[in-house]
């Protein structure tokens, strides 16, 4: 892989980790692996946001 | 202990890279300390704040993490014990970083240091960054320390349970108020910023339905895909700040020209609306937008400095450090440099955060170090820029921008002559000028410091990247500015309001129910309400508002720092380590120092331009006796002015003794642990760690292979999140 692939796929693999992108990926392969039925998309993103509706994030100054 | 050839060459590298690193920061100091009077060039300031951070990342945060804190990766870190995959979630380190990074910089470290310009570049450069490396990284990085070695515990729980109930009950009150004043002053900066501005009103007002669009295109339309809608989100963003331009073409401008007072309705009224919405419709969007457009400004000012390489106008020292009568804040260079420059060198906000969201996700406990300290250098890093810019521009506009209206009477013409008076020449002509060049209506009085910094930033920019767009990039710095501090607003006032609720249902348990609408209603209603009419003492202050209001903010702040390090103190004490114990020590010591200082002029200086009661008898003396003084125009303002100092001299005193009250306890604390050599605390016991992870930004090889070895092993039995 060239310098610049592998810096492409950094950047992507970051952004995707740090944005919680990834986190649905990371659900479909636990699913996978205990063989369990995923929910759709949609039910996993509004279970995501329920959590964070009661966990106030703090933004400071 | 056997030794390949390989070590000692890798040994005499570092050491040379070392020793370059030294010489370029003391030659870096060296030409700010002796040259006077001559062109100097912004960069020297830039590379004298860069090689001090390496040099202090590199030695000063690896002897706290070796040998204060002994950080130690075989213990299993809360994430790791508890991992729920809501709060507790073993995270990348440098995703974390990131996370970290984002949550605690914002406005805070792009105001302060404009402000404190108005006495020289020298003082601010030098606190900002002797500050960060000996405080505020030191106190970000043990409190983190401190709460993940207790799963994540907040700062007034610790407060609590390390030091005693007393000081926790005091702590608890400063953090409230202290988060109330701060979210009025970030407020303050905002109503300033887009008061007779009508580009900024249209493109900040913009960010609400772009925001409200991007929730909804990720709960319905597409739900998780953050990168896309961020990308959708901030490309509307720039359409938004273009937009603003043709205000005038579209016939919007008288329309969108809004009073301070106005502006201070709308604002609450958002503040409120925004805290009881649903976080996914307007806060999870607006944080994105917000996170994505800090990274990409401080990318664009690194770059932009660098290349512009601008040359620095303001003297070294101003006259106002020694005599303390500078306009735009009113004291002496100590204690108020070391006030007024608060994030970027110490801010006790941190300690919030470093015992709140971040220690619950750390995957290994070296990560302390580079999350902590590393993130706190970061934010340093900001505030050097932001007071790049302003000391390169012309120092007789950047007097005309923050000497409040009182002074220069609000025209060209009064600013030319007031600035006059302090020995900076400017025409009405030049004032007039540099407001056209931006498309605003005027430049003067415009205080708070966001309009300075954007000038700045309008100015480097369009020194380093050419093209026409120096209005552009005034508000595309205007945007963002506005950007940080609308989320801190709306996610202020939501920790408050759980904070209220929390608090209260201690006593009424219903009320504690987050979901419960009048219990939510009502606490948010509370927060707004407090933080709202503190904002509106500070708008319609006849003396100025960020005058008379940041000194209290600055001071807050750091009083909350005090809080922070005294628990520092305290932890180490009782753990037996008395000898380390200066290192939180000296800046707990050199914080008191400066904040009661300040307290103590603010409270009780007979000066009516910087003691609070001293202003308001000042004030009442002279409407007893049936005067005016300027700039009161009549006799409501002067009652307006002896309400305003006596709320802010209340405050003031009641900040400084709930701090006094922690410290107190804290050092009874101190003397029982001393006598016993040391004490138990809540610290949970080791659990052998079985996570392997690199410790550092970037993974040695050895590190790298072991993390390898690690993953194959593990890879059928779950994710492996933290390698690579």
């Amino acid at each position: 892989m060239s310098a610049l692939a592998r810096g492409w796929q950094g950047l992507r693999w970051y952004l995707r980790t740090f944005s919680g992108e990834s986190r649905w990926d990371d659900y479909l392969a636990a699913c996978a692996r205990d063989g369990v039925t995923p929910a759709s998309r949609r039910e996993f993103e509004r279970h995501r946001a329920d959590q964070v509706e009661h966990a106030p994030m703090a933004r400071c100054c | 202990m056997s030794i390949t050839s390989a070590a000692p060459r890798g040994r005499i590298r570092s050491i040379a890279i070392w020793t370059v690193v030294a010489v370029v920061g003391a030659t870096c100091w060296a030409v700010l300390a002796l040259s006077r009077g001559e062109n100097v060039s912004a960069l020297w300031i830039l590379f004298a704040a860069l090689s001090s951070y390496a040099i202090a990342y590199r030695f000063y945060s690896r002897f706290i993490a070796t040998k204060v804190l002994e950080l130690d990766d075989t213990r299993a870190t809360p994430a790791e014990r508890l991992e729920n995959g809501v709060d507790y979630e073993v995270t990348d380190r440098r995703v974390l970083f990131g996370h970290h990074f984002a949550a605690i910089a914002g406005a805070g470290p792009l105001v302060g240091p404009v402000l404190a310009a108005q006495m020289g570049y020298l003082p601010g450069t030098i606190w900002i960054i002797v500050g960060v490396i000996l405080a505020g990284a030191v106190q970000d990085m043990v409190v983190l320390f401190m709460s993940m070695r207790r799963d994540g515990k907040s700062l007034g729980q610790m407060v609590r349970e390390e030091i005693g109930v007393v000081g926790g009950t005091a702590a608890l009150i400063a953090v409230f108020a202290i988060m109330i004043i701060i979210l009025a002053v970030l407020s303050l900066v905002v109503v300033n910023a887009l008061a007779e501005s009508a580009w900024g009103v249209f493109s900040i007002g913009l960010t609400i339905p772009i925001a409200l669009f991007m929730g909804f295109y990720l709960r319905y339309l597409r739900p998780g895909r953050v990168l896309e809608t961020t990308a959708i989100g901030v490309v509307a963003l720039l359409l938004a700040i273009i937009g603003g331009g043709y205000v005038e073409q579209l016939g919007l401008e008288e329309a969108l020209t809004i009073s301070k007072e106005h502006l201070v309705i709308a604002l609450v009224v958002y503040g409120f609306v925004a805290s009881i919405l649903p976080v996914w419709m307007l806060l999870t969007p607006r944080d994105y937008l917000s996170t994505f457009m800090k990274v990409g400004v401080i990318v664009l000012l690194a770059v932009g400095l660098v290349v512009a390489a601008p040359v620095l106008q303001a003297d070294a020292v101003t006259s106002f450090a020694t005599d303390g009568d500078g306009p735009v804040f009113a004291g002496k260079i100590f204690p108020f440099v070391f006030i007024t420059i608060a994030c970027g060198a110490l801010s006790g906000f941190h300690a919030l955060i470093a015992s709140g969201t971040t220690p619950k996700m750390i995957s290994k406990e070296s990560h302390v170090r580079m999350i902590g300290y590393g993130g706190m250098l970061m934010e340093s890093f900001v505030a050097i820029s932001a007071l790049i810019a302003a000391v390169v521009i012309d120092q007789g506009l950047y007097f005309s921008m923050n000497a409040p209206a009182a002074m220069t009477g609000g025209t060209a013409e009064g600013a030319a002559q007031f600035v006059g008076t302090l020995g900076y020449t400017i025409t009405p002509d030049q004032l007039n000028a540099a407001a056209a060049a931006i498309e605003e209506q005027t430049l003067v009085s415009r205080t708070g410091g966001a309009p300075t910094l954007a000038f700045g930033l309008s100015q480097v920019f369009h020194e380093a990247f050419g093209g026409n767009l120096q209005a552009f990039w005034y508000h595309f710095a205007i945007m963002f500015e506005a950007l940080f501090i609308l989320t801190a607003v709306d996610a202020g006032t939501r920790v408050g309001r759980f904070m209220l609720q929390d608090t209260i249902g201690n006593v009424w348990k219903r009320y504690g129910d987050v979901s419960w609408r009048p219990a939510a209603w009502s606490a948010s209603a509370i927060t707004v309400g407090a933080w709202g009419y503190m904002l509106y003492i500070g708008v319609t202050d006849p003396l100025g508002g960020i005058n008379q209001l940041f000194p209290l903010f600055g001071i807050a702040n750091q009083l909350l720092a005090a809080i922070a390090l005294t628990l520092c103190v305290t932890l180490l004490i009782k753990h037996g380590k008395l000898r380390y114990a200066w290192v939180p020590g000296i800046p707990l010591a050199w914080d008191l120092v400066v904040t009661m200082t300040a307290s103590w002029q603010k409270i009780f200086s007979d000066n009516p331009a910087l003691g609070y009661f001293a202003q308001a008898s000042r004030y009442r003396d002279a409407r007893d006796a049936g005067e005016l003084l300027a700039p009161a125009a009549d006799r409501d303002q002067m009652n307006q002015v002896i309400t305003n100092s006596t709320t802010n001299g209340v405050l003031q005193s009641a900040f400084a003794v709930l701090v006094i009250i922690v410290v107190a306890n804290a050092v009874v604390i101190w003397v029982r642990a001393i006598r016993a050599g040391s004490l138990p605390t809540t610290e949970v016991p080791h659990t052998p760690s079985e996570i392997v992870a690199p410790a550092d930004f970037i993974a040695t090889a050895d590190e790298k292979r072991a993390v390898e070895e690690w993953e194959a092993e593990h890879r059928d039995r779950r994710p492996a999140r933290s390698g690579r």
